[in-house]
């Protein structure tokens, strides 16, 4: 094992419950190189999750780990952040725990921009329970729930967080881990909500059934798929079909929620308590 | 010194959660508990407490447990469509040992039900509305001087049990205005939960004997640790163990169960002699407690057994007091104490149940008190 992992990982709980081939590791490798970058200490950073794939990354992560119930983590996580605003509080989610059932908290959490770290491990599709469609799976593809191909449209989730509010939003993939890395590194910097979109592959469920390949051939599929925010500038509307935008997508300084909430106290007198 | 005031039963709630130390506040807009919002939102950040309005009753019970988890003192309030979308939140709380009150101030139901009408039709789900194995502590106050000593008490049970517990108002209770005698500040006990004094390394979240319950730090007070609903072994970590399935269920019962000397709250009235046992709870209690004088003016002997910890069910007592009675259960519900009464005494018992949106008066309990009386004669 690397020295991060060392540092980082709760080593006696390994092996993880992953699939061979999943690119949830690259992004929660991704996190851990952030944090470090970052130097935080480990005590003053929470991190929150739902249920699901993605969700059961808190479980190998030494920190304070809250692994809550399916879609709620940005509410619990919410509490934790208000309850005491020194934490650093991050949270770990995926396309249908963060889009679907936990869609209400996003766009809440977003709206006041409280200062929260949300990673949304998007594998377009529900892995736990082997395969069935997201608010994030593209239409057309197949699933368990939809033999006959998804006719439901995809969110596109960082137009969704930067509508709702959000201060920061970013996207990445697991291909472009370095990227990924430092994406998170912004996010976590940011001083208000921050979403990072972090593509990736699910090739058990997602990969196999919609004939893509395996890991290597759907990493290349994001490779191919994925387009820095720059260039994009310069192709057409055409060159751009069927593809999506990576980078720093938003990035607008608001006031932030904890803050206006010391402003709160100081109006009612309680300044001088706790 | 001690305060007279006439106060609004949810008044008095917030009153004895700031008596308690509540320092924290998550909740969501519904008749009839909205006051106690909006006298947390009010009064919370005067002494440097935090409130938010959360998106919804899922998104509030969620906030509580994680400001929980940070050392705070966090409650919620709600009523019956709040507390049903409270519930799944509610079972992690207990399986994760996580204290927290939640207030439910019972209005009629199902669903939408009358928002401003009073009801008892909680009493179940209180004990039994998020799923699994899990115990319940819920008080049910009977007067606004109650609401305030039974809102503290919610505090300090779940702080020294480590657990959910649940305040049962109904909308009469709530809403009433009385007079009410505030002890002093500083002159009531509040209880702490117990924080972990060995080094870090040591450290197990759930590491307790039968009955007991483990020290709990704050997050970011230097003992990082797991929390999950997935079952969870004494390090807080995912199994599926049998031998350490079983131990958390029955030690998370057992932590209640061997503590009911301390948990349990009951009052007796004139049951001494009593032919005639009324068993009462909530605003109803009230009603019972005149129909009993009434009874009594006309000869007719009746007692009131009275809980004020409906979850665990007072049974010892119960049943050393109901023995050779004829038993009444008034409520607001189509008969959901009586139920738990009629196992507890293993005989049948008669109740008078009113579920129109209006109170229980005491001439309707009066009457069955009287039927009861021929049958006996």
């Amino acid at each position: 094992m690397s020295s991060l992992a060392d540092k980082y990982l709760r080593g006696h709980k390994m092996p993880h419950i992953w699939c061979p081939g999943c690119g949830n590791g690259i992004i929660t490798h991704a996190v851990l190189r952030a944090i470090d970058q970052l130097q935080w200490e480990r005590d003053d950073i929470v991190i929150v999750s739902g249920i699901g794939c993605s969700s059961r990354a808190p479980g190998y992560l030494d920190f304070n780990t809250l692994h809550t119930t399916h879609g709620r983590a940005l509410a619990f996580a919410t509490g934790v952040k208000h309850g005491n605003p020194r934490l650093k509080v991050i949270v770990l989610t995926g396309d249908g725990d963060c889009a679907a059932i936990g869609g209400n908290h996003l766009i809440h959490a977003c709206r006041r921009n409280i200062d929260i770290t949300a990673i949304v491990y998007n594998n377009s599709i529900y892995g736990m329970t082997s395969g069935q469609f997201s608010p994030l799976t593209p239409t057309g593809s197949l699933a368990t729930t939809a033999p006959y191909g998804n006719i439901d449209r995809a969110f596109d989730l960082c137009d969704l967080a930067t509508a709702a509010g959000a201060s920061f939003v970013a996207r990445s993939t697991t291909y472009h881990a370095n990227h990924l890395r430092d994406m998170i590194v912004h996010g976590l910097q940011n001083e208000g909500f921050s979403l990072i979109e972090a593509m990736t592959h699910c090739p058990t469920y997602f990969g196999r059934r919609n004939r893509i390949g395996g890991p290597v051939e759907m990493l290349k599929m994001q490779q191919e798929q994925a387009i820095p925010v720059q260039r994009a500038a310069s192709m057409t509307q055409e060159q751009l079909e069927g593809k999506y935008l990576i980078g720093e997508l938003h990035n607008q300084q608001m006031p932030e929620f904890c803050a206006l909430y010391e402003q709160v106290i100081q109006k009612a007198g309680g300044g001088n308590q706790r | 010194m001690a305060e007279k005031r006439l106060m609004q039963g949810n008044e008095a709630c917030v009153a004895g959660a700031l008596a308690a130390g509540m320092d924290f506040f998550a909740g969501y807009p519904i008749t009839p508990s909205t006051e106690i919002a909006e006298l947390a939102a009010e009064y919370l950040p005067q002494r440097g407490g935090r409130f938010i309005q959360m998106e919804d009753e899922i998104a509030s019970m969620g906030a509580v447990i994680g400001a929980s988890l940070t050392g705070r003192k966090a409650m919620t309030a709600t009523s019956g469509p709040g507390f049903s979308l409270k519930q799944e939140n509610i079972g992690y709380a207990a399986i994760t040992e996580v204290p927290c009150v939640i207030v439910n101030v019972q209005r009629a139901g199902p669903s939408t039900g009358i928002p401003t009408a009073p009801a008892q039709g909680d009493v179940m789900q209180a004990r039994w509305g998020t799923h699994g194995d899990h115990p319940s502590i819920t008080l049910s106050p009977s007067s606004v001087e109650e609401t305030f000593g039974l809102t503290l008490r919610a505090f300090n049970l779940a702080e020294k049990y480590r657990t959910p517990v649940i305040l049962l108002l109904d909308e009469i209770v709530g809403h009433m205005r009385e007079a009410v005698i505030l002890p002093a500040e500083g002159t009531v006990e509040v209880i702490d939960r117990v924080k972990p004094v060995c080094s870090p390394a040591e450290y197990r979240p759930y590491d307790a004997a039968m009955g007991e319950t483990a020290p709990m730090p704050d997050f970011g007070s230097g003992y990082p640790y797991h929390v999950t609903g997935l079952t969870h072994d004494r390090e807080g970590f995912t199994t599926s163990k049998p031998a350490e399935v079983d131990f958390i269920i029955r030690r998370l019962h057992s932590k209640i169960e061997m503590h009911l000397a301390d948990i349990l709250q009951w009052e007796e009235i004139a049951t001494e002699d009593a032919d005639i046992l009324l068993v009462a709870y909530g605003a109803t209690a009230r009603s019972a407690k005149a129909a009993l004088k009434m009874a009594r003016k006309q000869g007719v002997k009746v007692g009131l057994f009275r809980p004020l910890t409906i979850w665990p069910f007072p049974e010892a007592a119960l049943t050393q007091v109901a023995k050779g009675k004829q038993v009444i259960v008034p409520e607001m519900n189509l008969g959901q104490i009586a139920l738990e009464v009629e196992r507890i005494i293993k005989a049948e018992v008669s109740g008078v149940n009113q579920v129109d949106g209006e109170p229980l008066n005491p001439a309707k309990i009066l009457q069955a008190i009287m039927v009861g009386s021929e049958v006996s004669r």
